[in-house]
This record gives C-alpha cells, structure tokens and sequence, in this order.
C-alpha cells in the first residue's frame, strides 16, 4: 500500500477502513455536498465530462458519457452494478480499494444513483476474495447505520439501496452483461448487445455498470471539481489511476499515481527491476493487453494514449512487469490456458479457438511445435477477433498475436531447437516458481 | 418501416426486423445453426456473420436490428471469410462421423460443411469427447457431435414450457444435459430431434433403421388429439418408418406433439389383425373376406328380422375417419336403427336435440394468439392437446390472462392467473358464481333459463375468475375433455354459453379426439329417438357394430360396456388390432386399415375438413374401413353404397365441402342442475395421454415414458389419510359391481374428496363409470 494518490490516501491497511476513519479523511463530504445542496444530476454529470474519467475497468469508457445514456425519464426501476469481479491476471486493484477504502466506493455509486436515478445497486464482488465481500457488507451496515444509505438518505427525500453480491469465481462475471446475468441467479453468459444495459439491463430494466475504481473516484470528482480532477493527469485522461505492478520488480502491490506518470518513475516506485535485471518485456493492463517490448514501454507514460500508442491498452492499470529470465514460450503458454479454460462456451469462436490456440502454444512450448504453427496462431486468433459475443475472445487473441510478433524468435527457436531460449536455470534462477533445471 | 439494402436488392421491412428477417424476405440465404425462427435469439453460433457497411467488424444477422439505410452483404469476401472461419471452428471438435451417423442427409452442419468447410483440417489436436445422456425413451444423445447451439435448450424453456434441458461447465468444457438423474420427460419432447442441426440428437425409435434419401415422404393427419396436426409419414418398402411435422401455421406451426410423432410404432405391433376372423363355438379361427363379410351381412338381417332393426346398435371410435363413421351410420340407418354414436366416453347425452350443431373450439386455432382472457373448464389442457396448450402458453407470455376451473390442478407450465379446484360435481356451482359476478360485473341480466339458479354467495376465487373475464377484451371459455365427459356436461356447456354471451366471447370445445367434430358432422349420432352411446350400454342390443373401439379402453364404462358386449349375441368389430378383450366380446374381427394404410378424412376442433391419402400398402388383407362398410351394405342390398373412392364418401358426409355445419349453443333446453357433492369419494378420470386409443397404446417407446408411468390412482394427502392410507398403499376401488386393487398415490392437485382415477388403463377396466361416487378400502 502507498498510502499516497487520492483513493489511497490516508488509508492504513486493515486499520483505517471503517466509517469514523473515512470520515476523518473527509469522507462523505461529496455525498453532503450533493444532497445539502440539491445538485441538479445533470450538473454531477457535467462535472464528470469535465474531469475525463474514464472507466477503470479496462475499456476506458468516458464515464460522463455513459452516465448521460441512461434514460431520464423512464417509469420504474432503475439499476446501478458495481464490477469488482475483478479476474483478470495481475490485477488486484479493486480488491484493496474495497478491503482498505471501501466507503469511498459506496459513496460514489450514491452520487451515482442520485445523477441516474437508480433505486437499487449491486456491488458483484470477485468469489475468490471472500473477506473482502464480508468486509464491504460490513462497511455497508455502518453506512446504512449512519443514514448514508437506504432509505431517505441524510434525510432527503433520496433513497438508495446498495448490497453486495459474491460471484463464484468465474472470470466472464467481470463482462458486464454476463455479471447482470449472474446477478440475475442464471449462468454467467454474455448477452449479445444492442440492446445496451443503459436500455435493456438487469432484469430487463436501465442499468448502468462501472468498475470499483471508477465509483472510487467519483466523491473525489465531486469535492474537487471536474477541471481539477482532469488537471490532476493530463488531457483526455484525467486524475489519479492504481496500477497493480506484479512479476520481477522489488515491491510489488497497487501503487496510485497521476494519469501520465512515466512508467519508468511507477517502475521506481515499485522498487525497481528484481536483482537489478535487466526488463524484457511489460504487460501494461492486464494480461489480455497486448504485450510492449521492454524498451519500447520505458519510453512510454502511463495513460490511456501512449500506451495505446505504443501498440498495446492500459486496460486495469495490471502491470505485469517480465525480466530476461522469463520464457516468453512459457509465459504465453500459461496466458492462453487461463482463456481457454476462463471462456464461458457460448459462442463458437471462443469456445473453441482458445483450447486451439492454448493446444498448440502447449505442444510449442513442450518441443512439439511445427513450422507452420506460428502463422496458424496468427489465421486462429484472427478468425476469434471480432467475431465473438463480448471481448473475451479478443482477450484471448491479443496476448497471442502479441506475444508472437514482439518475440517471435523465441518461438521460432523452441520449434527448431525443440527447447528454450532462455536456459532453464537462467528462469528459475528469475521465477524460483516454475522449471527446476 | 425501414429501407435496407442485402446483397445489392432492396428491401422494406417492419420495424424492429433483424437482418436475417430481412434476409428471408428477399431470398437471400444466410448460413445459421443456432437461429430458429420460433425461438428466441441466441446468436452463439455465429455462422451467420454478415459485413454491414460501417460496422468495422462482421455482425450476426440473426440479432442485428435493421436501421434504416442499412447496406448488408452476405456473401461478400468479409462475410464469407467470417463464416468459413466458424465453420472451421464447429468442425475442429466434431467427430466427423457422418457414415455412421444417423442424421447423415438430413445434418445442416454436414450441409454448411460442404459449402463452408475446408476439405482439409488444420486441427490435429486431440478432439473432445462428451459423455451421452440419457434422455429418456424417445430422444437418443452423441453429445460428442454436439455443436452447442442451445436451439434444444431454448425449445424445453420457451416452447415445452420447462427448462429441462441446459448447458453445464464452461468454455471447450461446456455441455448440454438435462438435470442429474432427470430425463426429458416433455409432451413435446421430440421436436428437439428436428431442432438439433447436428446428429446429436436422434430419434431412438427410429435410430439405425434407415436412411433419409431411402425414405418417402408422405403427407398425413395425426389420428389423435383434436388438432390434427399435419404429418409428413416416412415410409420405407410400405413400413412406416418415422413421422415428422408438416409445417402448418394455422395448426401444428412447425411442431409436433410426442403422441403424433411416435405413435407409429403401434402400427407395426404384434397385434395387428391382418386377416378376417370368426368365431365358431367359442374359437376364433382365420377366415377370408367373403365368409366374414357374409357371415356379419346375415348375422345383422338376422338380428333385424328376428328383433327388429331397434336391436342393432353401432358404437365407433372418436378416431375414426368421416368416411367410416358416415357409412357406418349409413348402414345402421339403412338396417332401420337410429342408434349409432361415437361419443364412446361421454356420459351426459341431456343435450341431443337442443344443439346448434357440431360442437367445436369455437375459433380458429391461430386466433388463439390475439385473446386476452381465457377459461379452461375441465380439462388437462397440456396433456390432452399438447400443442394448444402450447399456443396458450405463448399467449400467456405476452398476457392473455388464463384462469382454470377443474377437479385437479396440474402443472400447466404457464403463468396461470386464477385457478378453482373443484370436484367434477362442484364444478357447474363455480360456474354459476362466476356467471353471477360477471353479470353483475356488466350489469346485463342474467338469461331466464339461469336466473333461478343464480347464488347468494360467491367465493372468492370464482369471483376473482369472474373479474379477469368481465375485464376482457377478447374472451374464450373452452370446455376440456373432463367437462364434456361429465355427468353435468350439459349444465357446463350452459353456463359457458352463457359467459361467452355476457362477455361477448366465444364459447368453445375443444374435443377429444382426431374426430370429435367430425362424428357429429358425419351424423353418427342418435338423431330420430335412436339410443346413444350410454343407452345402448345400459339398455343391451341384440346386435352390436363396433368401428375401431376396444371394449375395456375406449368407453366411459369399462366393466358395464364389456360385459354387455360379451353377452350380446352378435358383435361385429371392426379393428385395426386384436386385443383380448376384443377377442372376448367379439364374435367377428374385420382387420380393416390404420390412418397410414386408407384415405379419409378428420374435422378437427376449428371445424377444418383435413383429407388425407393411405401412405403405405395395407398389412395383410386389412382393407380401408370405408371400404368394408360399404361392402357390407352392397351384400345387405342397400341402396347408397356405389363410392368408388373415398373423396365420393366424403363429399356426400360433408355436403357443403369445407364448412361443416358448427354450432356450441343450445337451444330451448331448461337448466335443471340438481348435482350434490356425494357422500363417500368421487371419481375423476384422466385418459392418460398415451392410453387415448388403441394406436397409441401399442407405441413401445411412449409407453415407457414417464407419462406412460404416471400413477394410475391419486388423491389429495387429506383424501389419503381420510382413507386411512399412506402415499403408495394398495387400496380397494368399488364401483357398482366392479372393483380393482391398485396403489393409491399422494397428489395435492387433487381437489378434497375426489379420487383421480385413470380411465383406458388395464388396471382400472373391471371399473365402472369415469365419473360418479367410488369407494376406496385400505386393503
């Protein structure tokens, strides 16, 4: 934890997550704003244009905008969904910002709910990190308590009900159709769009879904105003993002910094290369992010635009740093097996390209590769591209073709040599996880 | 509506049209699996991607709304490279086991292969395999040649009413399966045989017995429910080898009911009478047409002459063609007797003689769609007719209110909004509370012939029924097969008239049988003073002609009417089949044609005149009914029985061609309800679905269905411990003379005091009436 940014400041791990504390830290202020003074939501909305928050969860959505989609007038329920099924590998933001600031999210999916109109809200938080369900439903009942939440909110005439909802686990949960699905007690499937949850979502009615992080920045949006929060980072990419730097640096955890830090300075932050090594390769938004050559990423700064640049997407702020002791084989390999067994099975492309693509990586990676393999990787993931019901079947892809045209060598040299470039103990020696030499 | 451009032409189409709507509109064909046009939209499979100017990625065009302007093309490089690419992907895990596979020919992913598949694979990895399920008797499983299309899945949820069928685990992983240890029990259940685009489910009756380019298609009739529903029978060297639906908007759409597809394994049964018999001296020997046919001629001038022509009685099945049943009442009439009737399982005739004309649904089957309130009386609905049930469940989805009144309450797989349990005899004061309320509703007098019988109080679910139909807009009462079997049939049909009249609705019936409407039109009812169906039982003839009935299955009173038969001097049976109970009162067996092997003709509930030709060669020296009855005539001499075919005996039956005289309302006949509840148990009786008639009681494979299983005795849990007995407990059923030992099972959609008791069941034969008091013993 750094402690540092807008969301983490002031937190202290475990011990300063309840109300008292994050009142303490100004918290709530931005809710008592909104209420006291009757904030029209279409001025909350315009304030959000104006920071340029854009959604957290990977997509990058401009988050005003999608606040603006929601029909104003529409008789009946209305929705709000936070996603915090956050699956993706090497992210791990959200989870902190629930276990250790949780009330910032209940805040701003408040606000939310007065800008939209929504009556009801549920926050899908990820199975696998059951304590920190148990610990948001904890700081839900001291909001309830303290009239922050439920019925006539800081006695206003404003009501919202919030709960939180565990999923179990599957990653296609984190597609936001398939979250409302699942939600809804059914299988977690993408729904084919249009319609739109803005016009047809849970239980058929208006919802509108973003992730932890972006609700987590609304009170701070609130309270500083939109032109504020935007200057925080830089144009088109406003304020403070968390970055979750994992793999071969020295500190590894969820760092937040201004839109547009140099990755170099996050690189610093998280304490450099592990063992002084030298950096190979970086992931910069989650593992369905396309790879970025190591030195082509130093030059790059942490925002929606260079990275994009760059050839790749911030996705989730998940940066998954390699060093040169990293199989990129190997690497891939693990990458495709997690889509392939993550892809929810029910539209073919995904269904069954990603065991294609993880069956031949596999066979590459264990000596069995053929010469032809890399250019059916290639004609694979693109007929999987676009072809899908959501985006995972592009998440599975971009990781392939990236990974083939930054370091295709590597996989030209397991398939001639029927062994790795990077000499067993040489990966050891930097993952101490996987091959034993 | 909107413009939109396919392939170059273009087109206008409604709002709210997909590209595929639009694509079917010009002709345009659009490679597809999982889209069906009567389920709801998957778009999983993705075979349909389709380049749509602007969109920077291939969209499917089963779920791509049409927006005004739209330029689409489905066959462009885009496109086509797009849908080459999932064909591959469908084909990398299939097992490509086409010669042994049974949907080989008629397999739209072996179709789309050839078009869309490369000749080569460029997966060499090991293929999945899936473990089969076991589905049931009627639907057989290769799981591994599934393609996940869900068209089956969706089917069970939206159609069939029941989601018993889903895709379990996720991704390469996933699968379909009906529930842990469940089967697919649906009445519908073999549709998703003809869904399935795939060979993975397959017919099991059917399974490995030929192959589709062997077989003919030939159109037909079902000989079941009410609907008729159009047939298209599969017939390979004169063997009926499968049946499939004729897709027919008005009637089936493009489904069939399990009874109609599978109930042509009867014909092929062991049973089948093939060859003319009689009986000498108690021992039924083969005999040729000639000396059968002359001994039943001089048995029946015999009779006549002996007893008087009164003394001859004509009893025919509800399934029986018009042609049939217009000459068997032809012949009866010539020999000078009026009693003839097909109503075999009614028990209330107080009607005869005041009716409009032949009772029937009352609406065409596909207006069922535009009602917005609906009342069953007295009926199985799902069980009885499968696919009207089928239709009120769509209709329900999109809110027609359905409201119940019966003496049991079944699971109809709809959204129900009222429902009245009542015993049958409690039945008719429901309905006079509801006509209280309605009318009072409207303020609109009741009619004279009710007045008196109007009641002080009303409970609340009937007034609660009452209000749903005095809200409507479009309004139908129908009159199920418990209600016309009744023995208040008569008060039933009254007070529903008179709902209809005070919500200007339709008042309908929606029959029992293949030829409900058909019989009536026919004129093989009483119509001058003969006896019908029950008083010919209870008053015993001389002389019996029995058309396609068995004694202990096919009337409302097993015991009396095989008794009865057995002691009549002369019965002359005409018969698809042999059974013993047949055997035992007959004292002539005529083999004459099942629906494949003749021509004729079904009325079904709407009042549609369906004919049909014989789709394979007759077994045996079986002749077409019609054919034997007339023969019969010509060997009695009389005049009116030169037909050369069919079409000659149809025309003459339904003079005015297709619009047969219809009528449900009842003319100047008083409302005498003097019904009380009884003072032990009451019976009610189901037919049960695979017992109707005595085709589908030989169909192997129906018969171990669940349905065919179902427990043959229940009552409510309070009936049982009145009884003192618990759920499972073999108790003694008394009725009149007749009694029977069976296994009594808990059913709290029984209503209080009544025993449901199965009718057209071996183990319910030695009983008497289908409705009435029974007593019930712990044994």
């Amino acid at each position: 934890m750094s402690g540092s940014g807008l969301i983490l400041a002031g937190v202290d791990g475990d011990r300063a997550w309840g109300l008292q504390d994050y009142v303490a830290r100004g918290g709530y202020s931005a809710l008592r704003k909104v209420i006291s003074e009757k904030i029209p939501p279409e001025t909350i909305i315009a304030e959000l244009k104006a920071s340029s928050l854009r959604g957290r969860g990977g997509a990058g959505f401009p988050t005003g905008l999608k606040w603006s989609f929601m029909p104003r007038s529409f008789p009946g329920a209305k929705y709000l969904a936070c996603n915090s099924d956050e699956g993706e590998p090497g992210t791990f933001k959200d989870r902190d910002i629930l276990r250790y600031n949780p009330h910032t999210v209940i805040e701003g999916m408040t606000i939310a709910a007065y800008a939209m109109g929504c009556e009801r809200g549920y926050n899908y938080i990820h199975g696998e990190i059951f304590e920190v369900y148990e610990r948001f439903e904890a700081a839900l009942a001291e909001a309830r308590a303290a009239g922050l939440l439920g019925q006539n909110i800081l006695g206003s005439d404003f009501s919202f009900e919030l709960f939180a909802h565990h999923g179990y686990g599957a990653y296609i949960c984190g597609e936001e159709t398939a979250l409302l699905e699942s939600i809804e007690g059914k299988k977690g499937q993408p729904r084919f769009k249009p319609p739109f949850p803005a016009s047809y979502g849970l239980y058929g009615k208006p919802t509108t879904i973003n992730n932890t992080e972006t609700f987590a920045s609304v009170p701070f949006i609130i309270n500083m105003g939109g032109e504020a929060f935007l200057n925080l980072g830089k144009a088109n990419n406003g304020g403070t993002k968390l970055f979750s730097v994992s793999g071969h640096v020295n500190r590894p955890g969820n760092y937040e910094v201004a839109m547009g830090t140099p990755f170099a300075e996050l690189l610093e932050m998280a304490g450099g290369m592990r063992g002084g090594r030298k950096l190979k390769a970086v992931i910069p938004g989650g593992s369905s992010a396309p790879v970025v050559p190591g030195n082509v990423m130093m030059d790059c700064t942490m925002d929606y635009d260079s990275i994009s640049k760059a050839g790749s997407m911030l996705g989730s702020g998940a940066v998954i740093v390699m060093d040169e002791t990293t199989c990129m084989v190997k690497a891939l390999e693990r990458l495709s097996y997690f889509y392939f067994e993550e892809s929810c099975g029910q539209c073919t492309p995904c269904r069954e390209g990603t065991g294609w693509l993880y069956r031949v990586v596999h066979r590459i990676e264990n000596g069995l590769g053929r010469k032809d393999d890399l250019d059916l990787l290639n004609s694979v993931t693109g007929n999987i591209m676009g072809r899908t019901i959501c985006a995972l079947g592009d998440a599975a892809s971009m990781p392939v073709q990236s990974f083939v045209k930054h370091f295709g060598s590597e996989f030209e040299y397991h398939i001639e040599n029927k062994k790795c470039l990077v000499p067993p103990e040489v990966q050891y020696e930097g993952s101490q996880i996987y091959v034993r030499p | 509506m909107l413009e939109i451009e396919i392939d170059g032409k273009q087109v206008t189409v409604e709002d709210g049209s997909t590209i595929m709507d639009a694509a079917t509109k010009i002709g345009a064909f659009v490679p597809h699996f999982c889209y069906h046009k009567k389920l709801s939209i998957a778009a999983s499979c993705r075979m349909c991607l389709v380049q749509v100017e602007k969109a920077p990625k291939p969209l499917p065009a089963c779920a791509t709304p049409v927006t005004n302007g739209m330029k689409v093309w489905t066959r462009s490089e885009q496109a086509v490279k797009a849908q080459k690419g999932v064909m591959e992907f469908l084909l990398i895990n299939h097992p490509l086991d086409c010669p042994i596979c049974d949907q080989g020919g008629e397999c739209q992913l072996q179709d789309l292969a050839v078009g869309y598949g490369g000749s080569q694979s460029r997966y060499e990895e090991e293929k999945r395999v899936v473990l089969n399920k076991n589905l049931g008797p009627l639907v057989s499983t290769d799981m591994t040649r599934c393609i996940n299309c869900t068209r089956c899945v969706r089917f069970t949820t939206e159609i069939a009413g029941q989601m018993e069928l889903g895709q379990a685990f996720r991704g390469e992983h996933a699968e379909i399966m009906p529930f842990v240890e469940k089967t697919v029990d649906s009445e519908l259940s073999g549709n998703i045989i003809d869904l399935c685009p795939v060979g993975a489910l397959t017919s099991k009756p059917f399974r490995f017995s030929a192959r589709t380019w062997e077989l003919a298609r030939r159109r037909s009739v079902s000989p079941h429910d009410s609907l008729g529903s159009n047939l298209i029978v599969q017939v390979k060297h004169d063997v009926v080898k499968r049946v499939l639906p004729f897709e027919n908007e008005d009637i089936n759409e493009c489904w069939l009911s399990d009874k109609d597809r599978f109930s042509y394994e009867g014909l092929n049964g062991e049973d089948r009478l093939t060859v003319p018999m009689l009986k000498q001296d108690g021992v039924w020997k083969e005999a040729d047409w000639q000396t059968a046919l002359e001994f039943a001629a001089n048995g029946l001038r015999k009779t006549a002459k002996q007893n008087g022509p009164d003394s001859i009685g004509a009893l025919a099945s509800p399934h029986a063609t018009v042609e049939e049943l217009y000459l068997l009442q032809k012949l009866t009439r010539a020999i000078g007797s009026d009693s003839v009737d097909f109503r075999l399982r009614q028990s209330d005739f107080r009607a005869d003689g005041f009716r409009e004309g032949a009772p029937w649904l009352g609406m065409p089957i596909n207006e069922v769609a535009g009602l917005n309130r609906l009342l069953v009386v007295g009926s199985f609905l799902r069980k009885d007719t499968p696919l009207l049930a089928q239709r009120v469940r769509q209709a329900a989805k999109r809110g027609l209110h359905v409201s119940a009144i019966n003496a049991s309450a079944e699971d109809w797989l709809l959204p129900m909004k009222n429902r009245v349990l009542a015993a049958p005899s409690a039945i008719v004061p429901v309905l006079l509370q509801v006509v209280a309320v309605i009318a009072a509703e409207k303020g609109a007098k009741v009619a004279e012939h009710l007045s008196a019988a109007m009641p002080s109080a009303v409970s609340d679910e009937a007034r609660a029924i009452a209000l749903s139909l005095a809200s409507g807009r479009k309004v139908a009462v129908w009159l199920g097969n418990l209600a016309v079997q009744s023995e208040y049939a008569c008060e039933i049909q009254q007070l529903a008239e008179e709902i209809a009249r005070l919500t200007d609705g339709v008042f309908g019936v929606i029959g029992e049988a293949a030829n409900s409407v058909g019989g009536y039109l026919a004129k093989a009812v009483p119509l001058v003073g003969g006896l019908n169906a029950r008083q010919m039982l209870e008053q015993p003839r001389k002389a019996y002609l029995l058309l396609n009935a068995e004694p202990d299955m096919d009337f409302a009173n097993p015991a009396l009417t095989q008794a009865v038969l057995e002691a009549a001097p002369l019965v002359i049976a005409l018969s698809a089949f042999k059974s013993p109970s047949l055997l035992a009162a007959a004292d002539v067996l005529l083999p004459i044609a099942p629906f494949t092997e003749t021509s004729g003709t079904f009325v079904n509930c709407e009042g549609r005149a369906q004919n049909f030709n014989a789709v394979a060669r007759p077994v045996g020296d079986t002749r077409p009914g019609w054919k034997v009855l007339r023969v019969l005539g010509n060997l009695l001499e009389f005049e009116g029985f030169d037909q050369n075919d069919s079409e000659a005996v149809a025309a003459e039956a339904l003079a005015d061609g297709n619009r047969p005289d219809l009528g449900n309302r009842l003319y100047g006949l008083e409302f005498k309800f003097a019904g009380q509840a009884t003072a032990g148990f009451e019976r009610l009786s189901d037919v049960p679905i695979y017992a109707a008639d005595p085709l589908v009681r030989r169909a192997t494979s129906l018969q171990k269905t669940r349905d065919a299983k179902a427990p043959v005795v229940r009552a409510s849990a309070a009936t049982l411990a009145a009884i003192g007995v618990e759920s499972g407990a073999r108790v003694r059923l008394k009725q009149g003379q007749g009694a029977a030992e069976v296994l009594i099972v808990a059913d709290d959609s029984i209503a209080a005091n009544c025993v449901r008791v199965a009718a057209a069941n071996a183990a319910t034969a030695a009983l008497g009436a289908m409705c009435g008091e029974i007593s019930v013993e712990r044994v």
